[in-house]
This record gives C-alpha cells, sequence and structure tokens, in this order.
C-alpha cells in the first residue's frame, strides 16, 4: 500500500511507468547472427569495470615525478594492488578487442545504414577516444616501455607538416617526455576524456533504444512475419548479464594468472629495451607506416606524410561509409562498401601479424 | 510449475514423483544464493584489503615496543624532543633536576597534540585547555578524562632508548 502510494509519487514526476511500458515492448531480432549483439553490451561492462578500477588506483596513484614510485607502491605494497592494476590494463584490452568486434560486426551487418548512422559516427569517435584513453593510461606508470611508447607514439602528430612539432610540445608539455608529460596525461585519462566520453556514450546508447537494434541485411529481405525476434526483459536482458558474467570471469582469469607487469623506472639517458613494441591495437597502423616508409621512393620524411595522409584517408572512408552506402537500396555500393571492409579487415591482420613478426 | 501439474496428472497414480525432487527448485534457487554471495565477497575482498592496506601498515607501525632516540642524550635539560612512537607523536623531556621522562603527546581528551611548557613546568594542551603533570602525566585540570601514559627511558651514551612501559 505504501509502496504504491509512494511509486505513484514519483511516477507521477518522473514517468517510471512509461519507461516500464518502453522496456516491455521492447524486443530484440533472433537469427543466426544474434551472437554479435552482445559486444556492445560487453563493451559497455568492461567500460565500467575501467570506471570502478580506475577510481581505485586513483586512490594511490600521484601523478608527476612521483608517479612510478606510487605505482610500485600500488604493485607490490598495497594488497591486492597488482590485481586491480593487472585488471585496469587486461579489461583496457579487452574492452578495446570489444568494441572493435563491435564495429566490425556493425560493418557487415550494415547496421549504419539509414537511421543508424549517427550510432556509426559517435561509435567511432567513441573508439577514437578509448584509443586515447589506452595512449595515454599507458604513460602514467612512467617504466621504461611506458617512456618508449610515448615518446615513440608522439612522433605521428610530430610528422604532420608546419604545425606537428608545436601539437607534440604541447602534448608532451616540453621538448621530451617528462613529468611534466605524466601530469597532463594523467588530466587527459580521468578528466578531459571521461568528460568526453560520457556524454558521447550517454547518446549512442539513446540512439539504440531509439532505433532498437538493426536487422542484417539476409534478414531484412524476410517479410514481417518470417523474422523471429524475443522480448529484451527478460530474455535478452538475462543473456545480456550472463554475457557480463563470463567477461568478468575471464577478465578475473587473465588478471590473476597474467599480472601485469611493471619494468624499470624510466631513465631519460637509457637506450630502448630490445624487442620494444606498440600495444597490439597501435601495431597495424605503425607497421603500415613502416611498410610505406621502406618503400624506396618514399624514404624519409616523404614516406611518413604518405603513410599518415593515406591512412588518414582511409580512415575517414570508414567514417563516412554511412553515406556511402546509404540504405538497403544500395545495390552495388552495398557491395563495394562490403569489399572495402574485407580488405580494412585483411589489411589490419596482416600488418598485425607482419608486425609481430619482425619483432626482435 | 504448470509442467510439473501436467506430468503428474499423466503419471499412473502409483507414480509418485520424488519428494526430494519438490526441493529442487527452492535448494537450486538456495545454492544459487550463496554462490553468488560467495562469488560477491571473493571480488569484494580484495577491494577491501587493497583499500585498507595503509590502515593495516599503521597498525604494523603501532605495534612498534622502543623507539631509539639517535644523541638524544645531549639534550639540554629544561627542554623536550618531539618524536614519533609508531605513528603518533611523543615527546622526551630533559628535566632540569635531571630526570628523563617521556610520554605519549596525545591528548587523552579530543586527540590534540600536546606542549610541554618550561617556564610553567605543565604540560598543556592548546585546543581545550588540558594540563597535566610533566612527571607523572596525570591530569591535573581542564577536560582531560586520563593521564598521558608514560614510557620507560633509558639514557645510554649514543642515544636515548624509549620502550613500552
Amino acid at each position: 500500500m505504501i509502496q504504491k502510494t509512494i511509486y505513484d509519487w514519483v511516477d507521477e514526476r518522473l514517468g517510471l511507468s512509461e519507461l516500464a511500458a518502453f522496456a516491455r515492448h521492447k524486443r530484440v531480432p533472433v537469427h543466426s547472427q544474434s551472437f554479435w549483439y552482445y559486444w556492445g553490451g560487453i563493451s559497455l561492462f568492461l567500460f565500467l569495470v575501467q570506471c570502478f578500477t580506475g577510481v581505485l588506483l586513483l586512490v594511490y596513484f600521484r601523478p608527476g615525478a612521483e608517479a612510478y614510485e606510487s605505482v610500485r607502491q600500488i604493485t607490490f605494497v598495497m594488497h591486492f594492488g597488482w590485481l586491480i592494476r593487472s585488471a585496469h590494463a587486461w579489461s583496457a584490452n579487452l574492452m578495446i578487442f570489444a568494441i572493435m568486434v563491435h564495429m566490425f560486426s556493425v560493418y557487415f551487418m550494415k547496421a549504419y545504414r539509414k537511421p543508424r548512422e549517427f550510432g556509426w559516427l559517435s561509435g567511432m569517435a567513441l573508439l577514437g577516444i578509448a584509443s586515447v584513453f589506452g595512449f595515454s593510461g599507458y604513460l602514467l606508470p612512467m617504466d621504461e616501455l611506458s617512456y618508449f611508447a610515448t615518446k615513440v607514439g608522439l612522433e605521428i602528430p610530430n610528422s604532420i607538416p608546419f604545425i606537428g612539432s608545436a601539437i607534440a610540445n604541447m602534448l608532451r608539455g616540453g621538448p621530451e617526455v617528462s613529468e611534466f608529460t605524466v601530469q597532463r596525461f594523467f588530466a587527459l585519462h580521468v578528466v578531459v576524456l571521461p568528460a568526453l566520453f560520457l556524454p558521447l556514450l550517454g547518446f549512442h546508447l539513446w540512439l539504440v533504444q531509439r532505433h532498437g537494434n538493426a536487422n542484417p541485411p539476409s534478414v531484412e529481405a524476410l517479410s514481417e512475419s518470417e523474422r523471429k525476434s524475443e522480448p529484451f526483459m527478460p530474455n535478452f536482458l538475462r543473456k545480456d548479464l550472463a554475457m557480463w558474467l563470463i567477461s568478468l570471469n575471464i577478465l578475473a582469469l587473465l588478471a590473476s594468472v597474467f599480472p601485469w607487469s611493471l619494468g624499470k623506472q624510466f631513465d631519460p639517458l637509457a637506450p630502448a629495451p630490445l624487442g620494444i613494441h606498440p600495444e597490439w591495437y597501435f601495431m597495424s597502423p605503425f607497421e603500415m607506416l613502416k611498410l610505406i616508409g621502406s618503400i624506396k621512393l618514399l624514404q624519409g620524411e616523404a614516406g611518413e606524410i604518405v603513410g599518415i595522409l593515406s591512412f588518414s584517408i582511409g580512415i575517414l572512408l570508414w567514417v563516412l561509409i554511412p553515406f556511402y552506402d546509404q540504405s538497403k537500396e544500395s545495390g552495388r555500393r552495398g557491395r563495394n562498401a562490403h569489399y572495402f571492409g574485407l580488405l580494412a579487415v585483411i589489411a589490419l591482420l596482416a600488418t598485425t601479424v607482419i608486425g609481430y613478426w619482425t619483432i626482435r | 510449475m504448470s509442467e510439473r501439474h501436467d506430468l503428474n496428472s499423466i503419471l499412473p497414480a502409483n507414480i509418485v514423483p520424488d519428494p526430494g525432487e519438490k526441493l529442487t527448485r527452492r535448494l537450486f534457487m538456495g545454492a544459487a544464493g550463496v554462490a553468488g554471495t560467495v562469488y560477491a565477497l571473493a571480488l569484494a575482498y580484495p577491494i577491501y584489503r587493497y583499500l585498507d592496506s595503509p590502515e593495516e601498515m599503521a597498525l604494523n607501525a603501532t605495534a612498534v615496543t622502543e623507539v631509539t632516540l639517535k644523541d638524544a642524550q645531549k639534550l639540554v635539560p629544561g627542554s623536550v624532543l618531539m618524536f614519533k612512537f609508531g605513528t603518533a607523536p611523543a615527546m622526551l623531556i630533559h628535566h632540569t633536576d635531571g630526570r628523563w621522562i617521556s610520554l605519549t603527546a596525545v591528548c587523552t581528551h579530543l586527540g590534540c597534540t600536546v606542549q610541554y611548557e618550561p617556564q610553567a613546568d605543565r604540560i598543556h594542551c592548546a585546543c581545550h585547555g588540558g594540563v597535566y603533570d610533566p612527571y607523572t602525566g596525570a591530569n591535573v585540570s581542564g577536560p582531560p578524562p586520563k593521564p598521558l601514559k608514560l614510557f620507560k627511558v633509558a639514557v645510554s651514551d649514543d642515544g636515548v632508548e624509549v620502550s613500552r612501559a
């Protein structure tokens, strides 16, 4: 009785019953490719893990000159600090992986077509921010590996003609990677990027609710009566949560069995350690730049510029795909988009494999 | 539920469902509840220990039973040396009559750090005006409910050793 009174009072002001009705009526398509629908949710879950473990790390992390010492303390002195840090690092990698799977499944299911263009664009922006999250977070322990990764990574903006070095210096806080760099990467990592990411994520999720799950072309071709679907509440939600639990278990296993290591403290005078290489998600672009740079005609600065230019154009075309392949009537354009996607996957995989192959 | 009902209606009367089976759903929910709780606790435990680390370190520090103050034997009579005993502040007083007294410097009233005043020959707490005897630690006046704890003092040629009484 009293519960109902309270519910009615809140409902009258916030419209809870509208939300409940929306959740009750929301349905998710069922077909042979339904499995890919889980990956957006998995990405979201891993992002939540990042927020949670990130706040825990924030409790002891000290940016600036003491950064390495504080991470050493977290890893070796604080109880289970190694686990929290390991979970944060592993979850970051798994999140990028889940977002990539989500992106390619959206691409090949052609879920970017009208009316879901904004979903695609906001998703690409989220992936972009996620990779800057990864890049900035990588420096924070200030060990040897993160020092050189940042040094090398900032060579990319540095090679932009005319304004490049100014941008790189601005990001670095000086001509060299130093405690000023950690300090500003820290500000970026825990304040600026979340402030950009969260509203964009809200927008992205709102769009998913607004338009519902997209059907792949094979299902789109069926008549309305031949399509199958299931209620979101509770059927799909239950499976969604099961996926979250599986993800958490995999994460716990990886984080505890393969704890993230901490290298030696960075030393601006020490040479780069042997076998140093970028994280797997940056391997492909680095290898492409390396390959383009090895073409005879394009050695040196010319190669760098051509490499970055062609890479940027590739990404731009990828982002703009909804405006090329607009709807199910796209026909030949739809097929071209499909081939472009296959080309991207093959190039990504091939350059990543070559990259790892040639580390030594 | 409806399935079981259907099953019962088609079963011959002499085949009675195993009475244990009636508990199956309940048992399952119970087991799932226990497993879920264990899972949640397994997640919460490392987080709790992680956040509690400084407290545990402080506990280790308070387990300290003696502190050696190097060269403190040179302390001028009528003066005081503040030091840390474990995590809490403490004081070593060299009285003008040559006596060495060491006591905790945490006021028993509300935890402020007290100070030795040689002119008045008293220990005074500036927060609420508590006064202690500088020889015994006894609470003389003001709000403090209890005396300051005394430490044992051993003076040698190269330092002063303060230990829990």
